[in-house]
């Protein structure tokens, strides 16, 4: 399953997040193999938010954040002086945990949302990329009757699914999820971890999660984070059966958490 | 059990306190039903005087000279709709900019200068608003205008649409400008596209409650569109318009143009009062 070989998609050096004085990631090496999902855990306000934010610099978009050390997409550095982040976060996507599909538009506003603000305007373009989205992010047969309704008049589950399918419509290589399901009853989740290893085909996941269930049921990678360190990071298979550090091990068996 | 003395002291005052109680209430609930009735008064009387000025004449014709029978207000009526039209497109453009601008740049200091001017702007009386108006507009011009009417009650709308536009964005979860980041648009886009156009509904009562506040001002219209007689919409002539034209009905000597001042002030309350049931309604479909 994991494939040594592929190359390295993201890689992050030294990477520091501060809030004011507060250093809240300190000092990550990290490394994201293509098409693979890397799972990121630990205990709740470890920095695992903050560090993917980092990864497309929203980070910086919170009053009195911003980043240190270097973060590389492919052949890029995204924290260059001269990088626009809008152009990172085209390459980037992200999908939250609480779903949040924009007010006042359609499922279908929602879905083309981000290709016609970036200036797309082409109809047959638009509504191609909106029913491709939609059937990747598993929604497709649930909405194509009702494209032009509220995005709000759809359940939690389809709602995330729609923030999925907006994300994936921009056509990112890379996508991060935060914690994508812990707001979702166990039926949208599994709905939405069947998806995460669908899409693997075309893009790269970091997922954040606080379940090890799914990070063992959906991630190639798993990395362990606690007090805004990464303590370790391997195949998830070796982190969940035989893991290198003490505390990860107390972890992943629940001692702590 | 024994009786503490605090206990005792209370048990003391019991009746007192029950009176106080009565008296308190009372007076609130006597304050509140003057209130209401004061305001079914006006309508009532509004009602009864304006009534009888009523017909279909009053509504499509212009007025007719002084001694001649007849005549109506429909400039007055369409006069007023173009100036309001006109003021809100003005308004609620500039004030909508300024709400989110204050929300945006809120914690700077010149953005707590500007939110300061706006409530300033708000409490200068709008009489004084039209001689300004006066002063840029209708001198250079040398005419009272359309025009210069439609900047006077537009800036008067201002305040309000800046306010209510800036609470509104506010209120917009900071996760939805996010998304809207992580999607790469640009930031100025979020801001109009996603958090501006999420926020219409409630930007809407801001908008109405400021077209109802101008359209019964008649102060700043008497210095800037005037009055016309005829049927005159042009931007750069004097217009009519319903408080104006009630205005000098209402102050002329003749009974007949009195009546017909009435009958203006019911369609304007009128007016207002609809829009104001049209804030209610909406409020009310947003909050379910
Ligand atoms: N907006 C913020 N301002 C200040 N500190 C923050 C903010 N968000 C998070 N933090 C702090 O940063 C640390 C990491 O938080 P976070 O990345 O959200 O953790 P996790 O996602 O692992 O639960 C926490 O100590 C938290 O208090
Ligand atoms: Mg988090």
């Amino acid at each position: 399953m994991v494939d040594h070989n592929s190359e390295l998609v993201l890689e992050t050096k030294g990477l520091k997040a501060y809030f004011g004085d507060n250093l809240a990631v300190r000092g990550v090496d990290f490394k994201v193999h293509s098409n693979s999902v890397t799972a990121i855990i630990g205990p709740s306000g470890c920095g695992k938010s903050t560090f993917i934010r980092c990864l497309n610099r929203l980070h910086e978009e919170v009053p009195g954040a911003r980043a240190e050390g270097s973060v590389r997409l492919k052949d890029q550095d995204i924290y260059a002086k001269d990088m626009d982040p809008v152009m990172v976060r085209r390459q980037i996507g992200m999908v939250f945990q609480k779903a949040n599909p924009f007010p006042g538009m359609t499922i279908f506003e929602n879905v083309v949302a981000g290709l016609k603000l970036a200036g797309i305007r082409k109809k047959s373009f638009l509504e191609e990329t909106a029913e491709r989205s939609l059937t990747h992010a598993a929604l497709w047969d649930e909405v194509k009757n009702k494209l032009h309704q509220p995005a709000t008049s759809l359940s939690g589950g389809q709602q995330q699914r729609l923030c999925i399918a907006r994300t994936l419509a921009i056509d990112p290589p890379v996508l991060l999820m935060d914690e994508p399901t812990s707001a979702l009853d166990p039926i949208s989740t599994s709905k939405i971890e069947e998806l995460i290893l669908q899409i693997k085909k075309h893009v790269t996941i970091v997922i954040v999660t606080h379940n090890m269930q799914q990070a063992a049921r959906v991630s190639d990678y798993t990395a362990f984070f606690l007090l805004g360190e990464l303590v370790e990071f391997d195949e998830t298979s070796k982190m969940f059966t035989v893991p290198k550090d003490k505390r990860t091990e107390q972890y992943v068996t629940g001692k702590f958490g | 059990m024994k009786k503490s003395a605090l206990f005792q002291f209370a048990e003391r005052k019991y009746p007192y306190r029950k009176l106080k109680n009565v008296l308190i209430l009372s007076t609130l609930y006597l304050s509140a039903m003057l209130a209401v009735t004061f305001l079914g008064a006006v309508f009532a009387y509004v009602v009864m005087r304006g009534v009888p000025g009523l017909s279909l004449s009053f509504l499509t014709e212009l007025p007719k000279p002084v001694g001649e029978e007849g005549g109506g207000m429909a400039n007055a009526l369409l006069g007023s709709l173009e100036l309001v039209f006109l003021a809100s497109s003005l308004g609620i453009v500039w004030g909508v900019m300024v709400g989110v601008y204050l929300s945006e740049f809120g914690r700077e200091k010149m953005a707590s200068s500007v939110r300061f001017a706006t409530e300033l702007l708000n409490s200068v009386p709008s009489i004084v608003i039209g001689v300004f108006v006066y002063v840029i507009l209708v001198k250079p011009l040398k005419t009272f205008s359309t025009l210069a009417g439609a900047v006077a009650l537009g800036v008067l709308m201002v305040p309000t649409i800046a306010r209510t536009t800036e609470e509104i964005l506010k209120m917009m979860p900071v996760h939805f400008r996010e998304a809207g980041l992580a999607l790469g648009i640009p930031r100025w886009k979020v801001i109009l596209k996603v958090v501006v156009r999420g926020s219409i509904p409630g930007i809407t009562t801001g908008v109405i409650l400021a077209v109802a506040r101008v359209a019964g001002e008649t102060a700043p219209l008497l210095f800037t569109a005037l009055n016309n007689r005829f049927w005159q919409f042009g931007l750069f002539e004097p217009i009519a318009s319903l408080p104006v034209q009630i205005y000098t009905y209402a102050i002329s000597p003749f009974e007949e143009w009195h009546t017909q001042a009435w009958a203006g002030a019911l369609i304007l309350v009128l007016f207002v009062f609809a829009i104001n049931l049209c804030t209610r309604v909406l409020l009310a479909k947003r909050s379910q």
